[in-house]
């Protein structure tokens, strides 16, 4: 029997862990000497009230769906892929390397190739972990914290010495072409007639809708989806059906890196139009608390990547307009992360006991 | 290269070795006890963010060392009831606390000084100054041993003698005493130390608040006694150094302060060349800032001797009933 019904497990928790963190979060807003109630006010409008709020807003939740999907699919074969950072400095290296070296007629002939560029780059850098977790029992947690150092290392070498813009001080590379510049919210929408401000929101979010979908028939519509999740549930258990360890290690980091690399589609092709150092800016950490407060199940990672698209262009207008920095964005996450992942179990226990008696009553 | 600039390149070896030392030994009390613990670089920042603004305040380092202190052992704690009471996963507490101490050191240093999330710059009894240690000025001019006693091993904040001392120490607590190997017993097999009627749950506390006092003379070494002040991530990565440095010692004391003299080494060397040139070939900076990550992933791999982590680590212990 089940300890608690579906909709408990899947909205109630972590709504009221969302709420336990904000409320701390509230707390710290006080103690800097700030009215938590109207710094609520100016995140909430600076998010959503304005479809220059929503461009950036979607436009970082574009980010934090692929890197929420990245977490989420390791999370299902039970990996946790603390390296999504990594694995979408090297997706921006491959999204680069294919808008910057061919000159593209159409966005539309580019983007298929730029997806598989930070894909393969994303799942590659993924690879290595995978395999010495596989085949020599090395804890991925540790190898993949190691891969994000050794990624922004090698990104930085190849920008210094490599890929920069000859006569540039600043190592970025030179602007794309323009065969590769996706579309924005704004001159799609102008086409039907709907006024939209200038933003960096661009076709890329259709792409995230796309892999949310496809991660949704992955996991629960595919045979390969189950042996995943077959394998998180219980490794002896998928031991005894057949299903290889090596295999689903490999296939799910494998995805779970092309998911992160993909982000740069977004951040890399669509907004900067060039690489930069800074273009993925803890998004793959990011991705860590998406996946956590959306159990894992795309539609869930989806609405929380709004969530916290909301929270960083929330922060960006409170510290314009108030003296709480931005890093407060920084500390909401952390909370999130603290009560939807570590401190689960606060919540979960005594909610299950609440509806263990009400179920002993009626029976 | 001549003698004195690798003396230099020692001494700043030294320097650079002692937090990731500190931390590491955190790492090596927490992991043995069966906590896994990647939260060891926000503890280190939250020190080092505490230690300095109090020290400031204060006019004292001491001071400041034991607020530094007190805010990494606070959210050792936090790690513990997540971890210890309410069994949740140790490595998804260990991401949180690193974010927490990211982001409210620069909230709360904001609020305070309003100096763009810094502290203001600390002088006098507000860092650890550097001791003299006795004769080192008398025997500077003997051949070799002279500055090398004068440079290398005398001049350094006190911190650092302290750091080198919690070597043999930790060796001495978790190799001889009883309490280390109950703690060493609880990191390998937590049930048979529960059925000898010992506390799972006071000993994983007492590793973790070991570790909180470890990270926080790390943190204050950071920003009273390396640097004069907090500034913004100042802890630079030091604390998955020194869970690097953990994993390449194997997770055993002396091992610990060979691998982060090591990686203190690279430190040092980074810092003072911009190019390497070894045998024609030319290394890049960042590669040397990548090895000690490099050198552990391929410890991790077994190909140099195989690393394995204490066995219970990261599981959640559960009382049978």
């Amino acid at each position: 029997m089940e300890k608690m019904p579906r909709w408990a497990d899947l909205v109630l928790i972590p709504l009221i862990n969302l709420t336990l963190a904000l409320v701390v979060s509230g707390l710290v807003v006080l103690f800097i000497g700030e009215d938590p109630i109207n710094a609520m006010k100016i995140m909430v409008k600076g998010a959503v009230g304005s479809t220059y709020g929503w461009g950036y807003t979607l436009f970082y939740a574009t980010n934090f769906v692929f890197t929420g999907l990245a977490v989420a699919v390791a999370f299902h074969a039970r990996l946790f892929n603390i390296g999504g950072e990594g694995q979408a400095l090297l997706g921006s290296l491959g999204v680069a390397v294919v808008c910057l070296y061919v000159p593209w007629p159409h966005w539309l002939v580019a983007l298929p190739f730029a997806i598989i560029g930070g894909a393969a780059f994303g799942a590659g850098w993924a690879a290595i972990p995978a395999y010495l977790q596989a085949k020599r029992g090395s804890h991925i947690v540790i190898t993949t914290i190691m891969f994000n150092f050794i990624a922004s290392a090698l990104l930085v070498y190849l920008l210094v010495n490599v890929m920069k813009m000859p006569g540039q001080m600043s190592p970025e590379t030179a602007r794309f072409g323009e065969g590769t510049f996706l579309p924005k919210a704004r001159d799609m929408l102008a086409v039907v007639g709907i006024p939209f401000a200038r933003t960096p929101l661009n076709f890329a979010f259709v792409v995230a809708i796309v892999a949310c979908v496809l991660v949704w028939l992955l996991i629960w519509r595919t045979r390969l989806g189950f042996e995943i999740r077959a394998y998180g549930q219980s490794e002896t258990a998928a031991n005894y059906a057949g299903i290889s360890a090596l295999k689903i290690t490999m296939i799910a980091m494998l995805i779970s890196g092309a998911l992160a690399g993909l982000m740069a589609v977004n951040a890399v092709m669509g907004e900067a139009q060039r690489l930069t150092l800074d273009s993925i800016q803890g998004a793959g950490f990011v991705g860590i608390a998406v996946a956590l407060m959306g159990r894992s199940h795309p539609v869930g990672v989806f609405l929380a990547a709004i969530l916290f698209g909301a929270l960083y262009q929330g922060g960006a207008e409170l510290e314009f307009d108030t003296s709480v920095p931005r890093e407060m964005v920084v500390v909401i996450q952390a909370l999130v992360i603290l009560f939807t992942g570590a401190l689960d179990n606060m919540v979960r226990r005594p909610l299950e006991q609440v509806f263990l008696t009400r179920r002993r009553k009626e029976a | 290269m001549d003698a004195l600039t690798i003396i230099q390149l020692l001494d700043s070896t030294v320097r650079s070795a002692t937090p990731l030392l500190l931390a590491c030994l955190a790492g090596l009390f927490s992991e043995r006890s069966g906590i896994f613990d990647i939260g060891l670089e926000g503890k280190m920042l939250a020190a080092a963010f505490f230690s300095a603004a109090v020290a400031y305040v204060s006019g004292s380092a001491w001071v400041g060392l034991g607020a530094g202190i007190l805010s990494s052992v606070v959210l050792s704690l936090i790690h513990g009831v997540a971890s210890i009471n309410f069994r949740g996963n140790q490595l998804i507490s260990g991401v949180a606390i690193n974010f927490l101490a990211a982001g409210m050191t620069v909230l709360i240093a904001q609020d305070w000084f309003a100096q763009g999330g810094r502290t203001p710059s600390l002088e006098g009894a507000a860092r650890f100054q550097p001791i003299t240690l006795p004769f080192a000025e008398a025997l500077r001019d003997v051949p070799v041993l002279g500055p090398v006693y004068a440079e290398l091993i005398s001049g350094h904040a006190i911190l650092v003698y302290i750091a080198l001392l919690a070597v043999p120490l930790t060796w001495w607590v978790l190799f001889r005493t009883r309490f280390g190997l109950r703690l060493r017993a609880v990191g390998e097999n937590p049930e048979s130390v529960d059925t000898a009627g010992i506390s799972v749950v006071r000993l994983r506390y007492s590793a973790v608040i070991i570790a909180g006092v470890l990270c926080g003379i790390a943190g204050a070494y950071l920003s009273t006694g390396l640097q004069a002040g907090f500034t913004k991530d100042m802890s630079a990565n030091r604390g998955f150094i020194a869970l690097a440095a953990l994993i390449f010692a194997k997770w055993r004391p002396w091992y610990a302060l060979y691998s982060c003299l090591l990686f203190g080494f690279l430190f040092a060397i980074e810092t003072r060349f911009q190019t390497i040139e070894i045998a024609g070939f030319i290394l890049p900076v960042q590669f040397v800032q990548a090895l000690p990550y490099i050198l552990t992933v391929v410890i991790l791999a077994g190909f140099v001797g195989k690393a394995i982590p204490p066995r219970a680590g990261g599981e959640p212990y559960v009382k049978e009933r």
